[in-house]
């Protein structure tokens, strides 16, 4: 088919060739440069960087929240500790279960939907709009009204399974009810912003793209699957990268919603960090605990990079 | 209109916001950035109360600011864990109200963290010595021999009963208000049998179980308390738990629900105030602070009385107290602290409303007064005051803890027919185990 030998655009290359024949700024713009980043690199020294070292160096220690100082050095048992704590490993299972249940739908779903009214004539900034207004709704609000809907006997959701003749799982009793629960809650609240990435990227695509293809007789469906996802394909990995680590920190929604319960078996990890560091005053090993996910998080996103790098040079 | 330059717009603005700093000082914004204690009125106090503890809360600081003549700034902080987070942090930091709430079960912590200041030299002068409190409470607000805590009152896990159904099944004595007495376990089944044979009713007895980890631990830590003594020591570090007085507790608990089927497995706090509402069950075992729930049911006629005795000699009941405390503050004049100490006394005079919320005042000049006697049902549970037993002290127990979520957690699965007795022992134990081994904060 024509279509597939159109060449597809790619930012990625175009940017890097500019940025090469651009040559390096005379030195006093560059002075500027960096003055005008010191306001950002004082914040992110003071709120960023700061706290990472303090709390690398508190990991080493007995440090608590109810007493001033660091407190008695205790070397790397911290980590012993978290690396052998079940409820620490039970609690990273729960912030992997989240990100397993949640990426697919919110990196599909909203590529679904992007599509679809990207396709509509008339009318899609209602749809844009619709689709993105729940995002920009603070958690504890959208936990609120989910809350109330969730409500054993009396709740819209429990009465809707009914209206099917189902039973409403038991959204806070229940482990799977919660976890049904809270990614309904996710989906429907952070829908909006992968929906707006795809929807950014989808306008990048020339028009004449399209017509080319229409005029050699390809349909909608043909369309949509032979030019609109292949070349939305850097977008969909860019959406599945930030899914996956922003479902990997999920707390907010967990915490409000369920505190972390039935019996904690929703608990992510974070919110264990939370427990053990500030409700049980164990700040030296909530630290450790910290730099395990951390160095977690790390390696989810090199492994990511590094699987990127090897398919674009595959491409090349 | 005359047009700003930028640089002068800059300026005015960088003024606006230096002179805000400047002034801030004296603000709570100010203080919290210098490091001072907040100093907004005379006493500024923090407490966990929402619902009908709140409002009698209010009604006796509104009171006392009244009569007194002094401010009172009052908190109303998010329940359980995150007050004691708060607490804790902004006295490590140096921030603390004047006077704050807590739970006696939480009070070990606390002091052993330093971050109380002890009451008793400073409050014996105003008249508020151990004599005029119940010992099982000022006892709990003592630890290693120092006073922490100005006790308000005790709230003990207790059980309701619908008095016309217990009139119907001649379970009420010659009063025709109080039950026949119950001298160990075998009575006390035979009650709920009675009962259920009674009514007709599919059950005798409801407790709150599913999602409702608080009250399985009373419910467990009353009954295992009339055979043993504490599950941990040496402030939680060391595991005492007594398994064949546990495991035996266990399988009392899993009858009632198994076997005898005298109360449901499941049942949320919904499930548990709807039996008892309607008169399909005839007992209810839940807390006092329950009182003002029931008692603007219309047409429920119930009493409270404190449990018998079941599995050992004596009765005991499972409680806990709201106490007052000071947290420590270096930087606290004197003339804050006498606010202090004074705004606690004036509490603890009040303690006829408090006790409107079902709790037993602690203060015994209280107590023992007119006042309080005729208040009904409070009157009738005193004794419940006096055979407490709290949390084990520990770091990590204590009113809304992890600790007793993961216990309670334990007793839920054994009331449901899931676990049987010796499991749940294994299981409390090695729970137990993760608390006691973890390096203690204090």
């Amino acid at each position: 088919m024509t279509a597939t030998a159109l060449p597809a655009p790619r930012t990625g290359v175009e940017v890097g060739d500019r940025a090469a024949t651009a040559g390096r700024p005379p030195r006093s713009e560059n002075r500027a440069g960096w003055l005008f980043a010191t306001p950002f690199l004082a914040l992110y020294l003071a709120f960023l960087i700061g706290p990472v070292v303090i709390g690398l160096l508190i990991s080493l220690f007995n440090t608590t929240t109810v007493r001033s100082g660091i407190g008695s050095w205790v070397g790397f048992s911290n980590y012993a500790d978290v690396l052998t704590n079940a409820d620490f490993w039970a609690s990273m299972w729960h912030s992997a279960l989240f990100t397993l249940l949640t990426t697919p739908i919110l990196v599909l779903l909203p590529l679904l939907f992007a599509v679809l009214v990207s396709r509509l004539a008339r009318g899609q900034w209602f749809y844009r709009l619709a689709f993105f207004a729940p995002y920009v709704v603070p958690s504890a609000a959208v936990c609120l009204i989910f809350a109330f809907m969730y409500t054993p006997e009396t709740g819209l959701i429990t009465n809707a399974f009914g209206w099917f003749g189902l039973t409403a799982p038991d959204f806070f009793g229940s482990t799977s009810g919660a976890w049904f629960a809270v990614v309904l809650l996710t989906v429907w609240w952070t829908f909006g912003f992968n929906f707006i990435l795809y929807t950014a990227a989808i306008q990048e695509i020339s028009e004449e793209v399209y017509e080319a293809a229409a005029l050699d007789g390809a349909g909608p469906w043909q369309q949509i699957r032979m030019i609109t996802v292949p070349i939305l394909r850097p977008t969909i990995g860019l959406v599945l990268i930030l899914q996956v680590l922003s479902s990997l920190k999920v707390f907010d929604q967990i915490y409000i919603l369920l505190t972390g319960g039935p019996n904690y078996t929703t608990r992510p990890v974070i919110q264990y960090i939370f427990d053990t560091g500030f409700s049980a005053y164990r700040g030296g090993y909530a630290a450790a605990a910290t730099m395990v996910y951390f160095v977690v998080l790390v390696l989810v996103s090199v492994g990511w990079f590094l699987v990127r790098r090897r398919n674009n040079s595959a491409n090349t | 209109m005359t047009q700003l330059s930028r640089r002068q717009f800059l300026a005015a603005g960088g003024s606006v916001s230096l002179a805000v700093a400047m002034s801030g000082c004296s603000t709570p914004i100010g203080s919290s950035l210098t490091g001072a204690q907040p100093s907004t009125a005379d006493v500024i106090f923090w407490h966990l109360f929402g619902g009908g503890d709140g409002e009698n809360m209010a009604t006796m600081i509104e009171t006392y600011r009244e009569s007194s003549g002094t401010s009172v700034e009052s908190s109303l902080l998010s329940w359980g864990n995150p007050f004691y987070t708060k607490l804790a942090l902004s006295t490590s930091s140096g921030r603390p109200p004047d006077v704050t709430v807590a739970h006696l079960s939480r009070v070990p912590l606390l002091a052993q963290a330093e971050l109380l200041e002890p009451v008793a030299d400073q409050f014996a002068a105003a008249g508020i010595t151990e004599d005029k409190f119940t010992p099982a409470a000022w006892e709990k607000a003592t630890v290693d021999g120092t006073t922490y805590a100005v006790p308000i009152d005790t709230h003990p896990f207790v059980l309701y009963y619908n008095t016309e159904l217990a009139a119907q099944a001649g379970l009420l004595d010659e009063t025709g208000e109080n039950l026949k007495p119950m001298r160990n376990s075998d009575d006390f089944v035979a009650t709920l049998q009675a009962m259920k044979d009674s009514t007709g009713s599919e059950y005798a007895a409801v407790a709150s179980i599913t999602v409702d980890p608080s009250t399985c631990w009373r419910l467990l830590l009353m009954t295992y308390s009339g055979l043993a003594g504490p599950i941990v020591e040496d402030l939680g570090t060391r595991v005492t738990i007594d398994r064949a007085a546990m495991e035996e507790s266990f399988a009392f608990l899993q009858s009632l629900t198994g076997d005898l089927g005298l109360m449901p497995r499941t049942a949320t706090s919904t499930t548990s105030s709807t039996l008892f509402s309607n008169g399909e069950v005839g007992f209810l075992f839940d807390g006092v602070w329950q009182i003002p729930t029931y008692r603007d049911v219309e047409g429920l006629d119930f009493n409270v009385v404190p449990f018998p005795a079941l599995l050992g000699p004596e009765p005991v009941a499972y409680a806990d107290s709201h106490a007052l405390v000071v947290p420590a503050s270096p930087g606290r004049s004197d003339e804050r602290t006498a606010n202090a100490v004074r705004f606690v006394q004036g509490l603890l005079d009040q303690s006829s409303t408090w006790a409107d919320g079902g709790h037993v005042p602690a203060w015994l000049p209280v107590q023992e007064s007119e006042e309080f006697l005729e208040l009904q049902p409070q009157s009738n549970y005193t004794e419940a005051a006096f055979n407490a037993v709290y949390d084990p002290p520990g770091w990590y127990t204590g009113a809304g803890s992890d600790f007793q979520t993961a216990m309670g957690s334990v007793v839920a699965s054994v009331l449901t027919g899931a676990t049987d007795p010796a499991g749940g022992v294994a299981a409390l134990t090695s729970s137990l185990q993760t608390f006691s081994t973890a390096r203690p904060p204090v």
